[in-house]
C-alpha cells in the first residue's frame, strides 16, 4: 500500500462539496430522539417507568406485606370498604387505600407487590418465547429449504389452537402453578416470534451488504448473527414489547382461572379470580386489580405502537 | 498469454420450482456457456441488456454462486466448478463493489467497521493496524479518514459508493469486478466514482470486470468490451474496434440506440422487434435469430459458435458468411 499516500485524492474537496459536519449519530440514537417525540412513546414511557419504579420499591411503598393476615393486628372486618384519611373516613380506623380482602390482607399491599409478579411474568415469558422464536425462525429463514418447512409447520400447527385453549391445556397436564403457566405461555406466544423474524430475515439476507460479507469469506454464522438479525430486529422488539401486554394479560387469565400463580401469591388475575364472587358487595376488590391490569397493558402497548413509530425504516433516510 | 482470470464453459441454471411442493417444473439458464479470458491490468466491459446474465456471471466470479458447469480459473488455479461447490479460496483477491449503495452498507455499522469486515474476518493485522488502514484508503478514495466512524445513513449515494469501493480494496485485490457501480447514482456523481476507478485502476494495476447497461460508462472505462446475450457472449472485442465497427447484428442494434448528440448522424437506428425471449425456454439455434435481421434457417437450428473475424470474436453465422455486408 505504498501508493496511497500518492493517490489520495481531493479530501477537503468531497468535504466541502458534501458537508460531513457534527460528530456521528448512530441509528439507535436517532430512534430513540423519535420515540420521545411521539406522544404514545413518552406516555407508554412513563407509565412503564412508574411500574418498574413501584415494583422495584414496593416494600416501600406497600405499608403492610402483601400475605400479612391483619386479624387480630388492627381492628378490621373482612372485605371491609376502602378508608381514605385525607378523604374524610374516620381517622381512627386504620388506613387501607384499597380496603381489607376476604383474608383480612390489605388489598393496597397485594396491588402493589403485584406489580412484581405481573413484571416478572411478562419479561420472563417474552425472554423465553423471543430467545428461542427468534432462532428458530432467524434458522428457518436463512437456511430455507426442509428446515424452514419443519420448523414453519410445527408453528403453524401450535397456531392452529387458540392461544389461551392451548395454554390451558398445557398447565392442565403440567399442573396448576406459576412457572408451569410461564411455560404455556412461552410456548404459545413462540410461534409469532418465529414467523415474525423469519419474514424479516428473508427480506433482509438479500440485501448487498449481506453478500458483501459473504464475498469476504464469513461465516454462516457471522452472517446470520452479526449481520442479518440485527437488521432484522426492528419489527421483533415492536413486536415484543407488545407481547409483554399480551403475556400478562394471559397470565392474568390462567391466574383467574386457578391455573397460573396460586393463592397466596399476590397475582392479580388470582385476585379478581378469588374475589369474583363478591363483585356486587365488595367491588374495590375486584375493582383495583382490574385497573392494574389495565394500566400495564395499557402501557406497553402504547410503548409498543411508540416504538413501531420510532423504528419504521422509512424514516432512517 | 497472461491471463489472470479465465472462463471456460461457464453455465449457471437455476431451477424452477412450482406447486406446494417444490416440483422442479424447468430451468433457467441464466448464464449459458461463457468462456472468456482477461489479461492482468485490463478492463473488461460487459454490456447486454436486463436479464442477459451479466450480474449472475459476476456473481459466479466472486463466488456468491456457484457455477452449474465450467471453471474458472485464477492465475491459473480452479477457483471454482461444478465440484468445488461454493467453496472459496482466493476470497481476498476478488473483490466486487456492488450497485446499489444504500443497500450494500450495514446500516447498524459505522462504515469504518463495513470497510474492516474483511480484514477481521480474514484475521489480518490487530485492531489498531486495520484503524489505521481503513483511514489510509478511505483517503484513497476521497473521503476524511475520520468519515470512519460515521454510519451510512449520514453519507450521499456517491460518498457510499466510495466506501464500497474502500471495502474492496482494503483487501489488497487483483481483480476488482464493478456491477453496475454508476446505475444508481446521479449524472453529476457517475463520472466522479468512473474517474476515481480509473484512477485507482492505474495506479493499484487492478486487473476490473465492468458490468453496464451504459454504452457509454463502458466506453470510458474499459479497455475490451463483451456483449450478452441471454446468457451467451455474442461478440467480444477492443473497445475502439467495438465502437468504431460493431460486427455482430445485436451490437449494431445496441450501439444505434445510444443517443448521439449530432444530429447530421441521427436516423441509422436499428430497430429491434418483439421481446427478450425467456431465458427458461430459449429459441433452438442462435439466441437472436428471432428478433435478427439477418437470420436464415441456420440460424434457427444452430448455435453459432464464437469465431475470430478482425480483432474481435463475434458468434454470428452471418458474420461468418459474409452475409452481414450491407
Amino acid at each position: 500500500m505504498s501508493t496511497l499516500g500518492r493517490a489520495s485524492a481531493s479530501v477537503s474537496e468531497v468535504i466541502a462539496e458534501e458537508g460531513l459536519l457534527g460528530d456521528p449519530v448512530p441509528l439507535w440514537k436517532r430512534a430513540w430522539g423519535r420515540l420521545l417525540r411521539k406522544r404514545s412513546g413518552q406516555v407508554g414511557l412513563i407509565m412503564i417507568t412508574t411500574l418498574i419504579l413501584i415494583a422495584i420499591f414496593a416494600p416501600l411503598i406497600a405499608p403492610y406485606g402483601p400475605e400479612d393476615v391483619l386479624i387480630g393486628v388492627e381492628d378490621v372486618s373482612r372485605r371491609e370498604a376502602p378508608c381514605v384519611h385525607i378523604l374524610g373516613c374516620d381517622s381512627s380506623r386504620p388506613q387501607h387505600l384499597m380496603g381489607v380482602d376476604g383474608n383480612f390482607r390489605d388489598a393496597f399491599s397485594r396491588v402493589v407487590y403485584g406489580t412484581r409478579v405481573s413484571l416478572m411474568i411478562g419479561l420472563t415469558t417474552v425472554t423465553a418465547a423471543l430467545f428461542f422464536g427468534v432462532l428458530l425462525g432467524s434458522i428457518a429463514g436463512y437456511f430455507g429449504g426442509l428446515l424452514d418447512n419443519l420448523i414453519m409447520r410445527v408453528m403453524d400447527v401450535i397456531l392452529g389452537f387458540p392461544s389461551l385453549l392451548l395454554a390451558i391445556a398445557i398447565v392442565a397436564v403440567l399442573g396448576p402453578g406459576i412457572q408451569n403457566a410461564l411455560l404455556a405461555i412461552s410456548i404459545v406466544t413462540l410461534p409469532a416470534y418465529a414467523r415474525v423474524t423469519r419474514a424479516s430475515v428473508l427480506s433482509v439476507k438479500e440485501l448487498d451488504f449481506v453478500a458483501a460479507t459473504r464475498v469476504l469469506g464469513g461465516s454462516k454464522w457471522r452472517i446470520l448473527f452479526r449481520r442479518i438479525l440485527p437488521n432484522a430486529l426492528t419489527p421483533i422488539v415492536v413486536l415484543a414489547t407488545l407481547g409483554i401486554a399480551t403475556a400478562i394479560l394471559d397470565a392474568a387469565g390462567l391466574s383467574f382461572l386457578g391455573l397460573g400463580a396460586q393463592p397466596p401469591t399476590p397475582e392479580w388475575g388470582t385476585m379478581l379470580g378469588s374475589e369474583r364472587n363478591q363483585i356486587f358487595s365488595a367491588p374495590h376488590l375486584v375493582f383495583f386489580p382490574g385497573i392494574a391490569i389495565m394500566i400495564t397493558v395499557l402501557g406497553f402497548n402504547l410503548l409498543g405502537d411508540g416504538l413501531r413509530d420510532a423504528l419504521d425504516p422509512r424514516l432512517n433516510s | 498469454m497472461n491471463a489472470l482470470l479465465e472462463m471456460h464453459e461457464i453455465k449457471k441454471t437455476f431451477p424452477v420450482r412450482k406447486g406446494i411442493f417444490q416440483r422442479i417444473v424447468g430451468q433457467v439458464a441464466a448464464v449459458n456457456g461463457v468462456s472468456l479470458s482477461i489479461e492482468r491490468g485490463r478492463t473488461l466491459g460487459l454490456v447486454g441488456e436486463s436479464g442477459c446474465g451479466k450480474s449472475t456471471l459476476a456473481k459466479m466470479l466472486v463466488g456468491l454462486y456457484p457455477p452449474s458447469d465450467g471453471e474458472i480459473l485464477f492465475e491459473g488455479k480452479v477457483l471454482a466448478g461444478p465440484d468445488t461447490g461454493a467453496e472459496f479460496d482466493a476470497t481476498r483477491k476478488i473483490q466486487i463493489v456492488f450497485q446499489d449503495p444504500y443497500s450494500s452498507l450495514d446500516p447498524r455499522l459505522p462504515v469504518g467497521d463495513s470497510i474492516a469486515e474483511g480484514l477481521v474476518i480474514h484475521g489480518i493485522g490487530d485492531n489498531k493496524s486495520r484503524r489505521k488502514k481503513v483511514g489510509e484508503i478511505l483517503e484513497l478514495v476521497g473521503l476524511p479518514p475520520q468519515a470512519g466512524d460515521r454510519y451510512p445513513h449520514e453519507f450521499s449515494g456517491g460518498q457510499r459508493q466510495r466506501i464500497g469501493i474502500a471495502r474492496a480494496l482494503i483487501m489488497d485485490p487483483e481483480f476488482v469486478v464493478c456491477d453496475e457501480p454508476t446505475s444508481a447514482l446521479d449524472v453529476s456523481v457517475q463520472a466522479q466514482i468512473l474517474n476515481l476507478l480509473k484512477k485507482l485502476q492505474a495506479e493499484l494495476n487492478l486487473t476490473m470486470m465492468f458490468i453496464s447497461h451504459n454504452l457509454a460508462v463502458v466506453k470510458h472505462v474499459a479497455d475490451d468490451v463483451m456483449v450478452m446475450y441471454l446468457g451467451r457472449v455474442a461478440e467480444v472485442a477492443p473497445v475502439d474496434d467495438l465502437f468504431a465497427n460493431p460486427r455482430h447484428p445485436y451490437t449494431k442494434a445496441l450501439l444505434s440506440a445510444t443517443p448521439i448528440a449530432d444530429p447530421e448522424r441521427r436516423g441509422e437506428r436499428i430497430k429491434l422487434t418483439g421481446e427478450l425471449p425467456s431465458p427458461i425456454n430459449p429459441p433452438p439455434g442462435c439466441p437472436f435469430h428471432p428478433r435478427c435481421p439477418l437470420a436464415n434457417d441456420r440460424c434457427k437450428s444452430e448455435v453459432p459458435a464464437l469465431l475470430p473475424a478482425g480483432p474481435a470474436t463475434v458468434a454470428c453465422h452471418a458474420v461468418e458468411e459474409g452475409r452481414d455486408a450491407a
